[in-house]
């Protein structure tokens, strides 16, 4: 059943992306001031809302395991937060290419851009924290606590842009802004390639549930081995 | 009452068994010193350069040093099995901690309040211009710095890689205490008042001692027992 539903997943979201792709560069024209180079905000800004969907599903997996003891949350937590880095690394990356095209320059400590890599550096540390602790019960509690604490991170990466005064672009969006800030139609496009990065990374979130299953298999038969 | 009571407790052990080794205190005031002197020749700053950089070399310094004060924190409830005793003793886990946080943000207000009049001798830098408002930033970023570093001390007490995951951790997640902490502390240092654009970095200094002190007292309690 599930090999179905990832199977489906994998499907829809390869075709919608390549759909998308289709559209973005082949019948969108380019934008008055940027030219070109805008096409990379179809990337930019589905990543920072996919990876802060991850890491928001992270975060009630962590609390949810903490009420409920049942790893299912915590296999669900490790692999949304995987998932949530991947897309980070993809915002920043691109966030970084747009930078050098319009600013000239690949960087700059902006608020936005460093608490975005804040965020990057204290979810990898999550990972790293699992990686070091060999029993599963104690991995999955203090891990849990961790993705909690880490959160604050992402409230203050989202804020960032309007508690302080950024190089970064303000928000473009019309459920930020009331509308007025894009053409419409761009944002149409936007959220269509968010859907589709949603699914990519639902699919990458069932893959990583299975193999973290698989491991928890392959531990408990390890310790199981040697109590014979 | 009781609760306070508890809190001091543990705090007094922590206290009185630094106090009388000074394992912690020495070793992280000689590193402060060691770095504060480095600086100076790797950089050989003018008086207007180190006034431009003062908060933040000062609270490299302090989270550096602070680091090796709170690294000990619940490691040294190792030998023996005294953690165990601890979390089975009738304290409740909130209590404990908030102890040792205590007990951990007086050593490391000790930490700072010796190492600012080297700094001043050393940079040749008149640093207690404002006294009041750079005491208040000091106590408000040392206990934010406390309260994660205890908390993180408590989550890598048991990891073989302890020494090397506790900077790991703790360090990434103080930034937001150590920006507003750097940027008004060389504001004070200057001798400047806070500008109204700066209060920000005021209200983000409480709002992380605040939430991250209820996060940590609520969620301590599953890091120590489970």
């Amino acid at each position: 059943m599930r090999t179905k539903i990832l199977a489906v997943l994998c499907l829809a979201s390869g075709l919608w992306l390549a759909r998308n792709l289709y559209v973005i560069f082949l019948t969108m024209g380019d934008e008055a001031a940027q030219g070109a180079i805008y096409r990379i905000i179809y990337f930019h800004v589905p990543s920072w809302i996919t990876c802060f969907t991850a890491f928001f599903v992270a975060g009630v997996s962590s609390v949810l395991y903490l009420v409920r003891k049942n790893s299912r949350f915590d296999t669900l937590a490790v692999a949304t937060v995987e998932a949530g880095v991947v897309f980070t690394i993809v915002g920043l990356v691109t966030g970084s290419i747009w930078g050098r095209i319009i600013w000239g320059i690949w960087w700059t400590w902006d608020p936005r851009l460093t608490w975005a890599l804040i965020t990057c550096v204290i979810y990898s540390g999550y990972l790293m924290l699992r990686h070091a602790i060999d029993d599963p019960t104690a991995r999955a509690k203090n891990s849990a606590v961790l993705c909690i604490f880490s959160f604050t991170s992402v409230i203050i990466t989202y804020k960032a842009i309007d508690w302080w005064r950024t190089q970064h672009p303000g928000p473009v969006l019309s459920f930020r802004t009331g509308g007025g800030n894009i053409d419409p139609a761009m944002e149409h496009m936007l959220f269509q390639n968010l859907g589709a990065l949603l699914l990519l990374c639902a699919a990458i979130v069932v893959v990583r549930m299975r193999q973290e299953d698989m491991q928890r298999e392959v531990e408990a038969l390890r310790r199981y081995a040697h109590a014979l | 009452m009781l609760y306070f009571r508890q809190v001091w407790t543990v705090a007094g052990k922590d206290l009185r068994s630094e106090l009388r080794t000074k394992e912690s205190l020495n070793a992280a005031i000689s590193f402060a010193i060691v770095i504060l002197v480095l600086f100076s020749f790797a950089m050989d700053p003018t008086a207007d350069q180190i006034r431009e950089i003062s908060g933040g070399l000062l609270w490299l310094v302090f989270a550096f040093a602070g680091a090796l004060i709170l690294n000990r924190s619940f490691a040294r409830e190792l030998g023996n099995d005294c953690l165990d005793a601890l979390v089975s003793s009738p304290l409740t886990g909130s209590a404990l901690f908030l102890g040792k946080a205590l007990g951990n943000f007086i050593l490391l207000t000790i930490v700072e309040l010796v190492s600012l009049p080297i700094f001043g001798v050393l940079y040749n830098i008149e640093w207690a211009r404002r006294p009041r408002a750079l005491a208040a930033i000091l106590l408000l970023t040392t206990w934010g710095v406390t309260v994660i570093g205890t908390m993180f001390s408590a989550l890598t007490v048991n990891l073989r890689l302890r020494e090397l995951m506790l900077p790991t951790l703790i360090y990434p997640m103080m930034i937001p205490a150590l920006m507003s902490a750097m940027r008004l502390t060389t504001l004070l240092i200057a001798g400047e008042p806070i500008p109204a654009d700066d209060e920000i970095w005021v209200r983000l200094l409480i709002g992380f001692d605040i939430i991250f002190t209820a996060l940590a007292v609520g969620l301590v309690e599953v890091v120590l027992v489970g």
